[in-house]
């Protein structure tokens, strides 16, 4: 998952720096992700992982990090396991 | 006179209509020469409205968003300028009560806010990102205690008659566009060069001049948290709500020029309805739906601000932008309706149904971050959010 996160970020993310070079706990938003990457971001993560976003989770919070992006997605999926 | 002539009525709104006489007094005249509404701010201090919002900890009185909107209405009636500058203050001020608090140096400068009556002014909007306030190009340089900034501020609203300023900027040299601070420099910390004139349609009594900012102040003056945060959690909420709130006040006004206009006709017209009368009832529809809309707008906010996880969330942000498309839209028609109805004695200057500078004023709405911008905003967090179509939710 974090590959395919990264890949994305990548991709949409329109980050001035290398993903390669961003831990996973940096801060997404001081790096330079801007509202409208983070929404191409979710878009991109929707279509991935056939999800889709709660409302609850669309804050800044959910997409802050990597690690709180792969976590948000997981607790997704979990979410949907449960079901 | 009776004694009790002589205790006047301290209550926020009897405070506000002592102020809005004044402003009204001057309104024109602050029009015509393009001017700081002096008179109304002074009263602004003496009738210690600058401070309301700080909490009564530090010597404010913890005034609300809904207070200080009512506030903003009743001075939009009287000078749109004057209410503007309250308005504009009064949102610097939220990001200082919302944010501040953890912050010696801000809790300082509350007590000092509420004490003195500083009146705060805004330098968000830059040169080559124009309303794109979420990005800057300047960027702080903190050299151990001081930190120095340099802004080309293209807009700063009464910039030069404010007691201090709020700067936004990029965190540090190497920080990404979006990567940003906000900053207060206290008069007497910075210069201004001015760079632009202020030679407008309308609002011309905020004096939004531009300047070259240059401020040099100790860096615990920086707010201690990253502007995104401060503008998503307070900025934004306040400045629609604010702004709205001092709109509907000049629309309110329009409403009440023309309805005196079809009622003096009325009288005339021994028992036949004026032509107006009905567009003067379509004009009372808009400015209930203004109306609601702002309600609906303060009580979001109120609830919102709960629960910071709601404050930061997509569904707020679209819901906030919405008082804002709808107002600043809203406001032209009714306004435009009114003239209509008064004719030429609302085209014409210096009548009793004036209304050349309601609309003038109200023409700004629409720019004061572009509703194209906070539409492209809103359709971009609509790719992914999910609409609450509940009634009461
Ligand atoms: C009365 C008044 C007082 C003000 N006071 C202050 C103040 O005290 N401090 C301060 O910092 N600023 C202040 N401002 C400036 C304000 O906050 C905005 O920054 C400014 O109105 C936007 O200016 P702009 O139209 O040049 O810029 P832009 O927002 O760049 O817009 C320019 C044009 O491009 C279009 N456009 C740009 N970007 C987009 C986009 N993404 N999507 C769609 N269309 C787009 C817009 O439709 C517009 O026509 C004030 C403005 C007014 C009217």
């Amino acid at each position: 998952m974090n590959e395919t996160i990264r890949e994305l970020l990548t991709r949409v993310g329109g980050l001035p720096v290398a993903v390669t070079e961003l831990e996973d706990g940096a801060d997404l938003y001081a790096a330079g992700l801007s509202s409208f990457a983070s929404v191409q971001l979710m878009l991109g993560l929707e279509e991935a992982f056939d999800i889709e976003f709660p409302d609850s989770l669309l804050n800044r919070k959910s997409f802050a990090s990597i690690a709180a992006v792969e976590q948000t997605v997981s607790h997704i999926l979990k979410a949907r396991e449960a079901a | 006179m009776s004694l009790p002539a002589f205790a006047a009525d301290m209550s926020l709104s009897a405070r506000a209509q002592r102020v809005a006489t004044v402003a009204a007094e001057f309104a024109d005249r602050v029009d015509h020469d393009g001017r700081f509404p002096r008179e109304a701010v002074d009263a602004m201090k003496a009738e210690r409205l600058i401070g309301i919002q700080i909490p009564t900890a530090f010597g404010g009185e913890g005034a609300s968003i809904a207070e200080i909107a009512e506030v903003c209405s009743i001075l939009g009636q009287a000078c749109a300028a004057s209410a503007m500058v309250f308005a504009m203050h009064q949102i610097k001020v939220s990001s200082l009560v919302e944010h501040g608090g953890d912050s010696e140096w801000h809790r300082d400068f509350m007590r000092e806010l509420a004490g003195r009556q500083l009146l705060v002014a805004s330098a968000t909007t830059e040169g080559g990102i124009g309303g794109n306030m979420r990005n800057s190009i300047c960027a702080i340089e903190v050299d151990g205690d001081t930190c120095r900034l340099t802004k080309d501020a293209t807009v700063i609203s009464y910039g030069a008659h404010a007691d201090a300023i709020m700067v936004t900027s990029r965190s540090n040299e190497k920080a990404a566009p979006t990567d940003q601070v906000m900053t207060v420099f206290k008069q007497g910390q910075y210069t201004l060069q001015k760079t632009v004139d202020w030679d407008t349609l309308g609002m011309r009594g905020t004096c939004s001049d531009g300047f070259l900012f240059r401020g040099e102040a100790p860096s615990m003056q920086i707010f201690p948290k990253p502007f995104a945060e401060i503008a998503a959690q307070s900025m934004l909420a306040t400045s629609h709500l604010l702004w709205s709130a001092m709109w509907y006040g000049i629309a309110a006004d329009a409403v009440l020029r023309a309805q005196a206009f079809v009622r003096a006709a009325a009288r005339k017209a021994g028992g036949t309805q004026p032509p107006g009368a009905l567009r003067l009832a379509e004009a009372s529809n808009l400015l209930q739906l203004l109306k609601a809309g702002i309600l609906s707008g303060l009580r979001i906010y109120a609830d919102a601000k709960a629960d910071h996880d709601q404050l930061s969330s997509m569904a707020f942000s679209i819901a906030m932008n919405n008082v804002k498309l709808a107002s600043s839209e809203t406001i032209l028609t009714i306004i435009n309706q009114a003239m209509i109805i008064c004719g030429i004695m609302g085209y014409k200057n210096g009548t009793p149904y004036s209304l050349g500078r309601h609309l003038r004023d109200a023409h700004s709405a629409q720019l004061m971050i572009s509703n194209d911008r906070i539409l492209g905003n809103t359709s971009t967090m609509l790719l992914v959010q999910k609409p609450d179509t509940s009634l009461l939710g």
